[in-house]
């Protein structure tokens, strides 16, 4: 928009989209932007789903007797919107959304290295999404997204398996796409990409993928071990019948924490780039923001523990965890610190994505330094299942995976549709979005260090002020996804046309067409230099 | 007692306030943090932003020093948290030698407490100021947790094991009592309050209303009345061990063994009396899973603690006066 070329810029005469037509052409596509596109109509569906829920909860918690509904019915809402968002939303969102768009086209690829399997990840998940939605249909489950024992295999009546099996079956679609970028980012990288030119957006892919197919068969297995318990009454969980209720959080949580960073590593991999074009200016200490997100991939997986605290767990074990949670913490403080020096004498823009960059920044960071609160047992303790874990999670998972993926949106939106969005507009949805996050979460850390627990239909009345702040800012946070939602499609349609590179900056996403042709580039690229080399190319070393 | 807009939840126990100190250092440390990101990145935006279209910014490309540093600061201030949040995680997570013993047992949807004098109450906890008290739980059926805002504790009650938390209440007063572990429909119904009285007021309220007897004679009836007085007795026709004195003490198993008879494997050992069989007997005791709730449980646990030690305990190992009873696992 800011370069000259923009003003004159016209569609391409044949791109992916208009190559072929059709339902079908759509539905047997195995174009890596087709799918990627398929996915975000699919899990936006989901999103808007899950955040009606949310807002249902909201508007329960106006009232600390309940305004809306019963709590059985207040249960469902809060389990189905966690089990929506978690599993049908943030773990494929940015992945297979804009890392399916992207990274092949970013490498310098004609597609993913296995284009058949691709389509089946997003067959898989709509099978695995039909689930969710019959377990809605069935009347919702209500054991939490935590599915925890013994209550979800002996005590609940609700369709635990079914929820069950969608989970199961996402899992796999999850799998498909770890597995696919891992060989594609080996095996299909233009002349010339060496790994250390490789965008960090790629870099972040390739340590969330490592967890996708190493974490997510581990929660297969514990949904499915659950199943059996609840159906065939095989003692697995439920002291009852000889099991043990604390393995199942083990199991559960050595995915399950993992899976945060499946959420939030493909968002820090959005930021270094929208930092970067914002900034006209290569990441400030590639590497160690490259290794960092390998360091959080493997660590990650070391901290389940910090769940169960309160759980019956030894000292010793909470001390272990403990330290390792603060451990996976310190890369998380590094990738900040280098997105801030990013900053230093660069050529700042304020479009939105970049507001979305400096919004992402803020969010993560008051997420990230809460969780060291939680990290120190002595204080967790008291906080653990109190609504400061809420805020915490959901300042990481919204305020910094959402605000990535709608950045990334908005950033390569011109490059998916070809076309230019509403400026201010999206500006507008950025500042409401932030302003709403920060009403409806900040009075959360509050209320929960009052001790308000969460899962809690109804609540002493001395914490009534903080939950109508909350709800009033859900109000608001809902009309800002409304927004982008609403211009984005108009802009698909009569949006500007975008030319190849709207914002001026590097990458190889910005040298094909926008949109780009159904095999991404007319000739294989040749890459001579790294990414993000802005200014002279013959200053340019990798740190 | 709150004010207008409480932003804290009262201190009232000996704990509260260091954990609310750890709290403070972990605010300050954030906010300083938080703040400076925030100025950095306000400032870089408006002293670096871009004055022209085509502007680009300079390729710098990081700093090793820079990346030390960035490094090594949050590690040490997170080993500083660590070290600290660990050592308040061991007062809370370490009994105290000498406290009042309190069980309480988490059942859909309510908190059933019971002392050891012989009250029971529901959704109520009394107890004495500055004393402190020690609460054993477990669950009857699915996971809870009792949460005491107030005197910043917590554990979970885990069907099938004994866990357990200590408090010293410092303040008379009346607290929330939270379930904070979700656990089905009534959830957030599952809250009561605890009741911290001065102690004369306690021993009255202990002594006040009609009871069944102290916890251990309610044990003794259950002895009785589950029929386990006619193996477990002193004379030969004894088929089962003597459990007089047993309590706390190293018992020999058949396979060799021998374990501490805790809490723990008094419950193990009426529910499956085969897993742990004490030397010298055979494993002929049924099993009482199903016929005997958590509470009775408790009571016939605290009625072979109460039990006097005999010499020549048949089953158990030459056995040192009883001291402190080892805690529940």
């Amino acid at each position: 928009m800011t370069t000259s070329d923009a003003a004159t810029a016209v569609m391409p005469a044949r791109h992916y989209l208009n190559e072929q037509r059709g339902i079908r052409s759509w539905l047997l596509t195995t174009d890596h932007k087709r799918i990627g596109l398929l996915y975000l109509f699919s899990i936006t569906a989901f999103f808007f789903l899950g955040g009606f829920f949310a807002l249902l909860i909201r508007l329960q918690l106006l009232s600390p007797e309940g305004a809306l509904m019963t709590s059985d019915v207040y249960n469902r809402m809060f389990t189905m919107h966690g089990v929506i968002m978690v599993f049908f939303f943030l773990i494929p969102s940015i992945p297979a959304t804009l890392g399916n768009f992207l990274i092949p086209i970013m490498i310098g690829a004609k597609d993913l290295a296995f284009p058949r399997i691709n389509l089946l990840s997003w067959y898989i998940y709509v099978l695995a999404g039909l689930f969710a939605l019959a377990s809605l249909v069935l009347g919702g489950v209500d054991t939490g997204w935590t599915f925890y024992t013994p209550f979800s295999t002996s005590f609940s009546n609700t369709p635990v398996v079914t929820a069950g099996l969608g989970v199961f079956i996402a899992g796999f679609s999850s799998i498909l796409t770890g597995l696919n970028f891992i060989v594609t980012i080996h095996r299909m990288r233009a002349p010339g990409m060496t790994w250390f030119r490789l965008p960090l957006f790629v870099w972040a892919h390739y340590a969330t993928s490592l967890i996708m197919v190493l974490g997510t068969p581990v929660v297969a297995i514990t949904v499915l071990l659950l199943a059996f318990e609840r159906v065939l009454r095989v003692g697995i969980f439920d002291p009852s019948i000889g099991g043990d209720p604390v393995l199942f959080q083990h199991l559960f949580w050595f995915y399950s924490h993992p899976a945060v960073y499946i959420m939030v590593l493909p968002g820090m991999g959005v930021m270094s780039e929208l930092v970067a074009s914002g900034a006209r200016k290569n990441v400030f200490g590639y590497s160690f923001v490259a290794f960092s997100s390998l360091a959080i991939a493997i660590i990650g997986f070391l901290v389940w523990g910090h769940h169960m605290f309160v759980a019956g767990q030894t000292v010793y074990a909470g001390l272990v965890f403990s330290i390792l949670t603060y451990l996976v913490g310190v890369p998380s403080a590094v990738k900040t610190f280098n997105w801030t020096a990013t900053l230093y004498k660069g050529s700042i823009s304020y479009d939105t994505p970049t507001l979305y960059a400096f919004g992402f920044l803020g969010l993560f960071l008051v997420g990230g330094l809460t969780g060291l609160f939680l990290a120190a047992i002595g204080l967790d303790i008291h906080l653990t299942d109190t609504y400061f874990v809420v805020a915490h999670f959901h300042y990481i998972m919204v305020g910094g995976t959402l605000m990535a993926y709608l950045g990334g949106l908005h950033f390569w939106w011109p490059k998916i549709t070809g076309r230019l969005y509403p400026e201010g507009w999206a500006k507008l949805s950025a500042l409401v979005v932030f302003i709403g996050f920060n009403l409806t979460f900040f009075p959360q850390f509050i209320v929960g260090y009052l001790g308000m627990p969460r899962r809690y239909a109804m609540y002493p009345p001395e914490f009534q002020l903080f939950n109508v702040m909350s709800t009033a800012g859900a109000s608001i946070l809902g009309f800002g996804y409304l927004l982008p939602m609403i211009y984005l499609t108009w802009a698909w349609f009569y949006g500007k046309p975008a030319g190849n590179n709207p914002w001026g900056s590097k990458g190889l996403e910005w040298e094909t067409t926008s949109p780009p042709p159904t095999f991404n580039f007319d000739r294989t690229p040749v890459v001579t230099e790294a990414t993000h080399a802005y200014g002279h190319p013959e200053e340019v070393k990798v740190a | 007692m709150h004010p207008s807009i409480p932003l804290f939840p009262e201190q009232a126990s000996t704990m509260a306030a260091r954990v609310d100190n750890l709290y403070f250092f972990m605010v300050a440390t954030s906010a300083f943090f938080a703040v400076l990101v925030t100025l950095l990145v306000i400032a870089f935006a408006i002293r670096f932003r871009r004055r022209s279209p085509d502007g680009v910014g300079e390729p710098i490309h990081g700093s090793l020093a820079l990346e030390l540093i960035w490094t090594g600061i949050p590690f040490v201030i997170a080993m500083v948290m660590f070290v600290w949040g660990a050592s308040v995680y061991f007062a809370l997570a370490r009994m105290p030698d000498e406290a009042l013993d309190i069980y309480a047992v988490g059942k859909q949807w309510m908190w059933k407490f019971q002392h050891r004098e012989g009250q029971r109450e529901i959704n109520e906890l009394h107890v004495p100021v500055n004393t402190p008290v020690r609460v054993i739980m477990t669950s009857e059926d699915v996971l809870h947790d009792l949460y005491f805002p107030s005197f910043r504790t917590k554990t979970d009650a885990i069907p099938g094991r004994y866990t357990q938390l200590w408090f010293t209440a410092t303040d008379v007063g009346t607290y929330h009592i939270f379930c904070a572990e979700y656990c089905g429909t009534r959830h957030s119904g599952m809250i009561g309050r605890v009741v911290v009285m001065p102690q004369n007021e306690y021993e009255a309220w202990l002594g006040g209303a009609a009871t069944e007897g102290t916890l251990a004679q309610r044990g003794e009836k259950l002895f009785t009345q589950f029929a386990c007085v006619t193996c477990h007795r002193a004379d030969a026709a004894a088929r089962g061990p003597l459990l007089n004195g047993v309590f706390g003490h190293a018992v020999a198993l058949t396979n060799g063994n021998s374990v501490i008879a805790d809490a723990a494997y008094v419950r193990e050992s009426i529910l499956n009396p085969t897993a742990k069989v004490v030397a010298g007997f055979a494993p002929i005791m049924p099993t009482f899973q199903g016929q005997v709730t958590e509470e009775q449980l408790l009571a016939l646990t605290e009625y072979i603690k109460s039990l006097p030690t005999l010499q020549q305990v048949p089953g158990a190992q030459a056995a040192p006066p009883p001291t402190a009873p080892a805690p529940p696992k």
